[in-house]
């Protein structure tokens, strides 16, 4: 793709390049920007490394005695030291469900906002090219997307779905189904920002040399005009990242999402919620506050990209 | 002007139309009405005779057309575990979850304004600091969550709030079921008034405090400060007033989202509201009930977003009336 770029002197290594770049440096010198990213770097580590990490394994039934049940974290009374955090109604280990969990929600997090980019870039990089009726259709059907609540859209197609399937065959799809979900209900947002872009950069005369040296449409878009928004892609991603999470997390507290079995940090959550009448606050507290953390470092982070990058992001 | 009226109209008619075939698609293919009806025991002969009468071997276009003209009369059918008119059902429900969703309104606006406005004009200052960081927590806390901390904290440890249901409810204007004006209805709104609010309340001042911020720097207001014009006047009068315009398209999307995030907080706090009611409705498979919530809460959305454009449209002059943006 990018073979038109004529270059002289030898462009350093990916890696050099980022630790020269001017991204690295503000996050060093901005002390929260870097508390938050290192954070989200351990969380995403640890997610990866749940199965190795982990002292028991959630989705064993055999590894777990119903006896363990309701334990509570090491420091307090009535605790047993194998189960750092506590256990669960059930008597799964806490610590080692919260990692699996973790893994979970960042994994539908993340894909759902790959999803949500892919369709969103290929709206957007083709409603602003192109202009004209493609650009007002399909803006307005953005628009009028936009103007549901994504959280409406996916409790309401989950919903039905988790009715017409039956729950059994449900909770096994359930993964795929939140990625969809999640993933179809907020393109809308990637769609104008990269239109945005799109708008700014297409009449910039390293486009006109493009067409000029005859590249067609596609070759133009994809290789000349995406990288330049990349930007606030960025930025957006972040964010989106941010709220895909705690949608997920949403869905699965209503029961519509990842079932207790398979657990993510909502239905962690939600199968807590009935116990803090007893006062096994625990249960709910402890993964509560992991995606809280979670989230909040994510957003910390999207604050401070839309700092540094400062892109015009699309504003109604 | 009218025809950026009808223009907006035509598209509120189609997207409802849209909602109308989706939700009619689903009662198509959710459930059999037929073994709601009559039950197992009747034989198969007997049922094709009853699905020749009722209609149901008919093209999906003609079931369609039928079901929209009862539709517009206000029939959605029958409830399969109420025995009622599912309309009804949901219909009797709607005050508590617009009561929840105006309690919350109320509080974000009362907050969001004073609270966005101190920390544009004074964007140093320690008590905007705090607002801030308080607010980017408040995004990050998932409304459930915040429920479950106050319950957790307000009744389970103090036992101060109530944790569950309306209170006591009085009429008023007929069959509205109100819990504003009894202490003990206004006990049990506060928690869930508070944690709706809670997740649109750290939007509002950050996008109020941006907007204020962009404002202030423009040139009227600059040319307001060289006239001499009092600070208040400049920050109240002038300044707000166009801080105000994309706060209220913002607004209007955000009703719409409340009443979805209705269903979370009805769920934790077992209000005996719309949302709580769908949820039962779905893990009871009644399909009639589910078409009928659908069908109300598109509306309101519908209902909300032309309202906004149309104010946004008399509000702001720098609008294309014809209806193209």
């Amino acid at each position: 793709m990018r073979d038109d770029i004529i270059t002289t002197t030898k462009i350093p290594s990916l890696w050099r390049r980022f630790k020269d770049s001017y991204l690295w440096h503000s996050l060093k010198k901005d002390k929260v920007a870097f508390a938050s990213f290192s954070v989200f770097i351990l969380f995403v580590s640890v997610a990866i490394l749940a199965p190795v990490l982990a002292p028991f394994d959630p989705y064993d039934p055999s590894s777990i005695d119903i006896m363990d049940s309701e334990l509570p974290p090491v420091w307090q009374e009535d605790s047993e030291a194998k189960f750092l955090l506590g256990t669960d109604a059930q008597g799964r280990d806490l610590l080692s469900t919260i990692l699996y969990g973790m893994r979970t929600s960042l994994l539908i997090g993340i894909c759902a906002v790959l999803l949500q980019c892919f369709l969103g870039v290929v709206v957007g990089l083709s409603a602003g090219y192109f202009g004209g009726r493609i650009d007002s259709f399909l803006m307005r059907i953005a628009d009028i997307q936009l103007s549901f609540s994504t959280l409406m859209v996916a409790i309401v197609v989950l919903a039905v779905f988790q009715a017409s399937f039956g729950a059994e065959l449900y909770s096994k799809l359930a993964l795929f189904m939140l990625i969809l979900v999640i993933g179809f209900a907020e393109w809308p947002q990637y769609a104008r920002t990269v239109r945005a872009s799109v708008l700014a950069e297409k009449h910039k005369e390293y486009v006109d040399a493009a067409r000029i040296m005859g590249f067609n449409n596609s070759r133009i878009m994809l290789g000349h005009i995406l990288p330049n928004t990349l930007s606030p892609l960025l930025v957006i991603s972040t964010v989106q990242i941010a709220n895909a999470i705690i949608s997920e997390a949403s869905l699965s507290f209503l029961g519509l999402g990842m079932p207790v079995s398979q657990p993510s940090l909502g239905s962690l959550i939600s199968s807590g919620f009935e116990y803090i009448f007893s006062g096994s606050w625990w249960i709910t507290a402890i993964p509560g506050l992991v995606l809280v953390v979670l989230v909040m470092v994510m957003n910390l982070l999207g604050d401070w990209l839309r700092d540094v990058l400062n892109p015009k992001l699309y504003k109604d | 002007m009218i025809a950026f009226l009808i223009n907006r109209l035509f598209q509120a008619a189609i997207v409802m139309f849209v909602i109308s075939l989706l939700s009619f698609s689903i009662q198509d293919n959710l459930g059999d009405p037929l073994r709601e009806l009559v039950g197992q025991s009747v034989s198969e002969a007997d049922r094709m005779e009853l699905r020749e009468e009722l209609g149901l071997n008919d093209s999906f276009l003609t079931q369609y057309f039928r079901f929209a003209g009862k539709a517009i009369q206000g029939d959605l059918g029958t409830s399969y575990f109420f025995k009622e008119p599912a309309l009804e059902v949901i219909l009797k429900k709607l005050p508590a979850t617009l009561e929840l969703v105006f309690g919350a309104t109320v509080l974000i606006i009362v907050i969001s304004i004073p609270v966005g406005v101190y920390s544009a004009i004074n964007p140093s200052s320690l008590f905007s600091k705090i607002a801030m960081g308080i607010s980017i927590i408040g995004i990050s806390v998932p409304v459930f969550l915040t429920a479950i901390i106050f319950i957790y904290i307000f009744s389970v440890e103090l036992g101060w709030l109530p944790s569950f249901g309306r209170g006591v409810t009085e009429h008023v204007f007929g069959t509205w079921e109100t819990g504003f004006f009894n202490l003990d209805g206004l006990l049990h709104l506060l928690l869930p008034c508070i944690s709706l609010a809670s997740i649109m309340l750290p939007l509002f001042i950050r996008l109020i405090r941006a907007e204020m911020m962009e404002v202030l720097q423009s040139e009227y207001i600059k040319f307001a400060w060289a006239k001499g014009l009092s600070p208040r006047r400049i920050w109240f009068m002038h300044a707000l007033k166009n801080t105000m315009l994309p706060v209220i398209t913002v607004g209007g999307v955000q009703i719409g989202t409340m009443v979805a995030y209705t269903i979370l907080t009805e769920t934790v706090f077992q209000w005996p509201g719309m949302g709580f009611l769908f949820l039962e409705a779905v893990n009871r498979v009644d399909t009639p009930l589910i078409v009928a919530y659908l069908i109300v809460v598109g509306a309101i959305f519908v209902i909300t977003n032309t309202i906004v454009d149309l104010i946004y449209g008399l509000v702001n002059p720098t609008v294309k009336l014809v209806g193209e943006k």
